[in-house]
C-alpha cells in the first residue's frame, strides 16, 4: 500500500497543472499516466497557438507541455508512467497496473480526475455504408502523422468542423494530401474562428454547413463518400446526395469526457457536459474527488485547462489538509441561450470566482447577463457569440447570496 | 494429394475441418479472404438458438436442436466465451396463439425446457418489457456466443491437429481428373479425393466450377447496432418479437463479450457482399425495438454493421454427389447448427465416399486464451511477474494487455490484419473503437512481424491503413 495526499489520474495538461498546484500548496503528490511520458495529447499537437493567454507567447503543443513537465520535475513530483488505473473506490483507494510494478494499491487523501476525453467515432454517429480502411478519427490520424510519421490518405474528406478536424485539414495539406472539403452537419462550426480562417480559408478548403456524409463507399479502402445536405430536423435530403471520390475520411464529430473509470462511484454527472458537476473548487459530489480539464468539460484552449487544473490541484491539497471550505452553496443556472456554465455550484465565501460558459447557437449582438436574486451582477454585449468559443465572467463571491442565473438577451 | 479439401473458412467450413482433423486424414481448407470468419460468420446475431423456429422434419430443425446440445461443451473445450442466457419470444395480447404454436413446434423438434409465461412471470425474467407485452415463450437452452471467436477457435484446433488452412486463396477452377479433384487458386493448385463446398454466399460459384447442381440464392442484408457495455446489465435474455414471414425479426440480446446487440433487419440485396449499412435499416431497428422493450438506448451505439444471409429456399442444402459434398444455404440457425452439420457431413457423407475414418490416437486441445480482465488481482499479479507484457495495458476500453495481443499474434492461425487481431482479442472493439490503441497495436504488429506501418492492413490486401510515410506524397508527386 502506497499513501499520498493527492493522486492525480492523467499526466496531460490538466493532470500536470493540478499536480503542480497541489505540490506548491504543500501536498505530496503522485501523477499516474498510462502513456510512456507526460504531456497527453499536447505531444501530438505540433501546431502553434498554445499558451497565448497563460504564457503570453505562442507555443506549440509539445513546447507548452514541456514547460509543465519541467516544473513537475523541479518540484520532484512522483510520476508513474505506463501505468493504468483499473479501479477507484469512493474512499479513495486506487488500483493500478503496470509492467514494472504489477498491480499496486494506492491510498489517497484526495484524487484529481484528469483523464481527458476521447473522440466520437464512426459507430457513435451511425455512419452508414461500407466499413473499409481509411476512416479515421482526426486525433488518431494526427498521432499517426505527427508522432509516427505516416499519412493516412491522399484525398481527404473531413466530417465535422471540430478544432482537431480543422487542424488536421491543414496538416494533411502540408504533408501533400488534397483536402477536398469539410462537411459540417450543423449550421455553424464547433471549432474556433481562428482555426477556420487559418486552417481552411488560407488553403481554399471549402466548408459546407448542414452537410453530412450519408454513406462511406469502398470495400477494402475508402473509394468515395456520398455527401448530402440535411434539413432542419437533421434528416438527409435525398435530392442533394452527391458522390465525392476520396481515399480517406477524417472524423471530427465531437469529444466525450472519458469518465468510464469513475462510472460506479456515484459522482453526480452533468447530462450536458457529460463530465462531473463541480463547485468552484472543482470538487465533485463525492468527497475528496476533484475533476479538471477535458474530463470535466471539453475546452477549446489549453490555457483554460491549466487555469482550471490549478484550482483543482490547490483544492485537493486543501481537502487533504482538512482546510477546504464547505457549507452553503448556490447553483449556477444557465438558461436562454447559454448551454452550460461551470462550476455548477458556488460555495458562499469571499474573493473572486470565474464562471465559464458556452452558448448553444450563433448569436449576433447578444447581451450576457448574470443575475443573483434578481439583481444584475454583470452584463456585457458581444458582437457575436458561437458555441465553439468558451467565454467566462468573473464575479465577486460576496455578492453571491443565492442561485446565480446566466443568460443571453438577444434582440429580435 | 489431400484426402479432403474444404472450400470456405466460415463457421461451417471450420467446424467440418475441425471434425475431419480428429481422423487420420490429410485435410486442407481454402479461404479466399485473409482470415477465416470474414463473411456471414463474423456478421450475425451470435445466437445459439433453442430450435423451436424451424419446421419439423427439416434439416434446420434437426441440426439446430442437435447443435444446441453440442454447443456449450464445445465452447467450453475451445475456451470460447458463451452465455446460456435463455431466450424470450415476446408477444402482445393477440400473440398467445402463435406462441403456443412455436411451443408445440419446439416440442416436436425435440426442444426441452420451454415455458409460456404471462406478463407477471415475464417481468421476473426481463424488467424492461414494453407495456403491451403480455406473454412470452421462454427457452432455457438458448444462448449467445461470439460467432467469429467460435469460428477461429475451431480453425485453430484443426490446425493444431494437423490440418492446413490457406487464406487469400480464391478458388478459380475445379476439375475432376480420374476421380480426384484438381483445384486451382490464384496462388496454387491443390488435389483432393473428396471436395467439400462450404463457401457460404459463394457456394453457387463453386458448384458451377465443379459442374454440380446450381444453388438458387436470395440475399438479404441484416443491419445491426452494437451498444456500449454500459447497457449490458439492463438486458439478461435474448428477446425476440414474434416471427413473421421475413424471419425471426429484430432481436435485442446481450452479447457473449458483454455488449448489447440490436438487429437484424431483412433487406433484399443483390449479392453476398452487399454489407453496406443503410439508414432505412437502422431506422427500422429503432422502430422495432420499442415495440418489444423499454430502455433500449440506441444512442449508446458504438458500432453499426451489416451481414448478408445467403438463403437457398426453405431449408439447408446438404448433400453428396459422389466425392463432392455441398453445404449451402446455411442461414439462421446456421451458427447453432454448424457442429451438428459438421458431424453429419464427416461421419455420414464423407464416410460414404469410401474414405476410411480412423480416429487419431492423440488430439491436441486448444489452449484457453489468457484474459486478464477476468482474473483476480492476485492471479494477474502472478502472471505479470512471469511475463510483464500482461501488465502493459494497450486497449483501455476492453482492457487488453500487450501480453494478450502477443498471444494472439503467436496463435496457430496468426492474424495478419487489424480486424483479424480484433476478432481474436477484442482490441479496438470498445467504445473508443481503437481511437487510443490503434497506433500502439500497429507498433506491436510491425515489431512482431518485422513489417512497416504501410504494410499493415485493416482486412487484407488492398486495405492498407496508411498510404505512405509523410512527405513521400509530396516527393512522389
Amino acid at each position: 500500500m502506497i499513501n499520498y495526499d493527492v493522486v492525480v489520474i492523467g499526466g496531460g495538461p490538466a493532470g500536470m497543472g493540478a499536480a503542480i498546484s497541489a505540490k506548491e500548496n504543500g501536498a505530496n503528490v503522485l501523477i499516474i499516466e498510462r502513456d510512456d511520458k507526460l504531456g497527453g495529447i499536447l505531444n501530438q499537437c505540433i501546431h502553434n497557438g498554445f499558451g497565448l493567454h497563460y504564457f503570453h507567447v505562442e507555443l506549440t503543443g509539445p513546447e507548452y507541455a514541456d514547460r509543465f513537465i519541467q516544473r513537475v520535475q523541479e518540484l520532484q513530483i512522483d510520476v508513474m508512467t505506463q501505468t493504468f488505473v483499473i479501479n477507484i473506490t469512493a474512499d479513495r483507494m486506487l488500483t493500478a497496473v503496470s509492467a514494472t510494478e504489477g498491480i499496486v494499491e494506492i491510498s489517497a487523501k484526495a484524487i484529481v480526475l484528469a483523464m481527458g476525453c476521447r473522440e466520437r467515432t464512426a459507430g457513435a454517429i451511425q455512419l452508414g455504408g461500407d466499413r473499409p480502411a481509411g476512416v479515421w478519427t482526426a486525433g488518431l490520424a494526427q498521432k499517426l502523422c505527427n508522432i509516427d510519421g505516416y499519412l493516412v490518405g491522399k484525398n481527404v474528406v473531413v466530417l465535422g468542423s471540430g478544432d482537431i478536424g480543422l487542424i488536421m485539414a491543414r496538416r494533411m495539406t502540408y504533408e501533400g494530401a488534397n483536402v477536398i472539403m469539410v462537411c459540417e452537419v450543423m449550421p455553424y462550426s464547433s471549432g474556433l474562428k481562428r482555426n477556420i480562417v487559418q486552417c481552411l480559408n488560407d488553403y481554399n478548403i471549402p466548408l459546407y454547413f448542414k452537410t453530412t456524409i450519408a454513406e462511406i463507399v469502398g470495400k477494402d479502402r475508402v473509394e468515395g463518400v456520398v455527401i448530402a445536405q440535411v434539413d432542419d430536423r437533421m434528416q438527409i435530403i435525398s435530392s442533394t446526395r452527391k458522390y465525392v471520390e476520396c481515399d480517406c475520411v477524417l472524423l471530427s464529430v465531437g469529444l466525450i469526457p472519458e469518465n468510464d473509470l469513475v462510472n460506479g462511484l456515484g459522482i453526480k454527472m452533468s447530462p450536458v457536459t457529460t463530465g462531473a458537476e463541480v463547485d468552484d473548487y472543482r470538487h465533485t459530489s463525492v468527497e475528496g474527488i476533484f475533476s479538471c480539464g477535458n474530463v470535466l468539460h471539453v475546452h477549446d484552449l489549453v490555457d483554460n485547462v491549466s487555469a482550471e487544473a490549478f484550482i483543482a490541484g490547490a483544492s485537493a491539497t486543501k481537502y487533504a489538509k482538512g482546510e477546504l471550505p464547505h457549507g452553503q452553496s448556490y447553483r449556477v443556472i444557465p438558461q436562454n441561450g447559454v448551454r452550460y456554465a461551470l462550476p455548477q455550484r458556488i460555495i458562499a465565501g469571499e474573493g473572486k470566482v470565474k464562471v465559464y460558459y458556452r452558448v448553444d447557437n450563433i448569436y449576433k449582438a447578444p447581451r450576457v447577463v448574470v443575475k443573483c436574486n434578481g439583481e444584475e451582477l454583470y452584463s456585457r454585449r458581444y458582437m457575436i457569440m458561437a458555441p465553439g468559443e468558451m467565454e467566462s465572467v468573473e464575479l465577486d463571491k460576496e455578492k453571491i447570496v443565492g442561485d446565480v442565473v446566466i443568460e443571453l438577451e438577444v434582440q429580435q | 494429394m489431400y484426402d479432403v479439401i474444404v472450400i470456405g473458412g466460415g463457421i461451417v467450413g471450420c467446424a467440418i475441418l475441425d471434425k475431419l482433423s480428429t481422423y487420420q486424414l490429410d485435410c486442407l481448407l481454402l479461404e479466399k479472404e485473409e482470415d477465416v470468419s470474414c463473411g456471414c460468420s463474423k456478421a450475425n446475431s451470435g445466437i445459439v438458438h433453442a430450435g423451436y423456429d424451424a419446421l419439423p422434419n427439416t434439416l434446420k430443425a434437426r441440426f439446430n436442436v442437435r447443435g444446441n446440445t453440442m454447443y456449450y461443451p464445445l465452447a467450453e473445450q475451445l475456451g470460447v466465451p458463451i452465455n446460456k442466457c435463455g431466450s424470450l419470444v415476446l408477444a402482445n395480447e393477440s400473440g398467445l396463439e402463435q406462441l403456443r404454436k412455436l411451443y408445440t413446434r419446439g416440442i416436436n423438434n425435440g426442444v426441452t425446457d420451454m415455458q409460456i409465461l404471462d406478463r407477471n412471470q415475464l417481468y421476473n425474467f426481463e424488467h424492461n418489457i414494453a407495456d403491451n407485452i403480455m406473454y412470452g415463450l421462454y427457452a432455457k437452452s438458448a444462448g449467445v456466443v461470439s460467432p467469429y471467436e467460435m469460428t477461429i477457435a475451431l480453425a485453430e484446433r484443426a490446425v493444431l491437429n494437423g490440418s492446413l488452412i490457406i487464406t487469400d486463396s480464391e478458388v478459380v477452377g475445379i476439375k475432376n481428373i480420374n476421380g480426384s479433384y484438381v483445384i486451382n487458386t490464384q496462388n496454387g493448385e491443390y488435389r483432393a479425393r473428396v471436395l467439400i463446398n462450404a463457401s457460404g454466399y459463394g457456394a453457387d460459384t463453386i458448384n458451377r466450377l465443379a459442374n454440380q447442381a446450381r444453388i438458387d440464392y436470395v440475399f438479404s442484408r441484416g443491419d445491426y447496432y452494437v451498444l456500449d457495455s454500459t447497457e449490458r446489465p439492463i438486458f439478461n435474455h435474448i428477446c425476440f418479437p414474434l416471427p413473421n414471414e421475413k424471419g425471426k425479426g429484430v432481436l435485442v440480446a446481450p452479447t457473449a463479450d458483454g455488449n448489447v446487440i440490436a438487429g437484424p433487419t431483412s433487406m433484399r440485396v443483390e449479392n453476398g457482399t452487399d454489407t453496406a449499412v443503410k439508414k432505412d435499416g437502422l431506422d427500422y431497428i429503432k422502430q422495432s425495438v420499442n415495440t418489444m422493450l423499454k430502455n433500449v438506448n440506441l444512442r449508446k451505439v458504438i458500432r453499426v454493421f451489416a451481414g448478408v444471409r445467403a438463403v437457398a429456399g426453405d431449408d439447408f442444402i446438404i448433400n453428396r454427389n459422389n466425392n463432392f459434398v455441398t453445404v449451402a444455404g446455411i442461414c439462421s440457425p446456421g451458427l447453432t447448427s454448424a457442429p451438428a452439420i459438421a458431424e453429419y457431413v464427416v461421419e455420414e457423407l464423407v464416410a460414404q465416399t469410401g474414405l476410411e475414418l480412423r480416429k487419431k490416437d492423440v488430439l491436441i486441445d486448444r489452449k484457453k486464451p489468457i484474459i486478464t480482465r477476468d482474473m483476480s488481482n492476485q492471479q494477474w499479479q502472478e502472471l505479470i511477474r512471469v511475463n510483464p507484457a500482461y501488465g502493459r495495458m494497450v486497449c483501455r476500453c476492453e482492457r487488453i494487455t500487450e501480453g494478450e495481443i502477443l498471444d494472439a499474434i503467436n496463435s496457430p492461425l496468426s492474424p495478419s490484419s487489424l480486424d483479424a487481431l480484433k476478432r481474436r482479442v477484442r482490441v479496438g472493439m470498445g467504445r473508443c473503437q481503437g481511437g487510443f490503441c490503434t497506433a500502439r497495436v500497429m507498433e506491436i504488429i510491425a515489431r512482431e512481424k518485422g513489417i512497416h506501418f504501410d504494410d499493415i492492413t485493416k482486412k487484407g490486401k488492398g486495405s492498407e491503413v496508411v498510404v505512405s510515410a509523410i512527405k513521400e506524397a509530396i516527393i512522389n508527386d
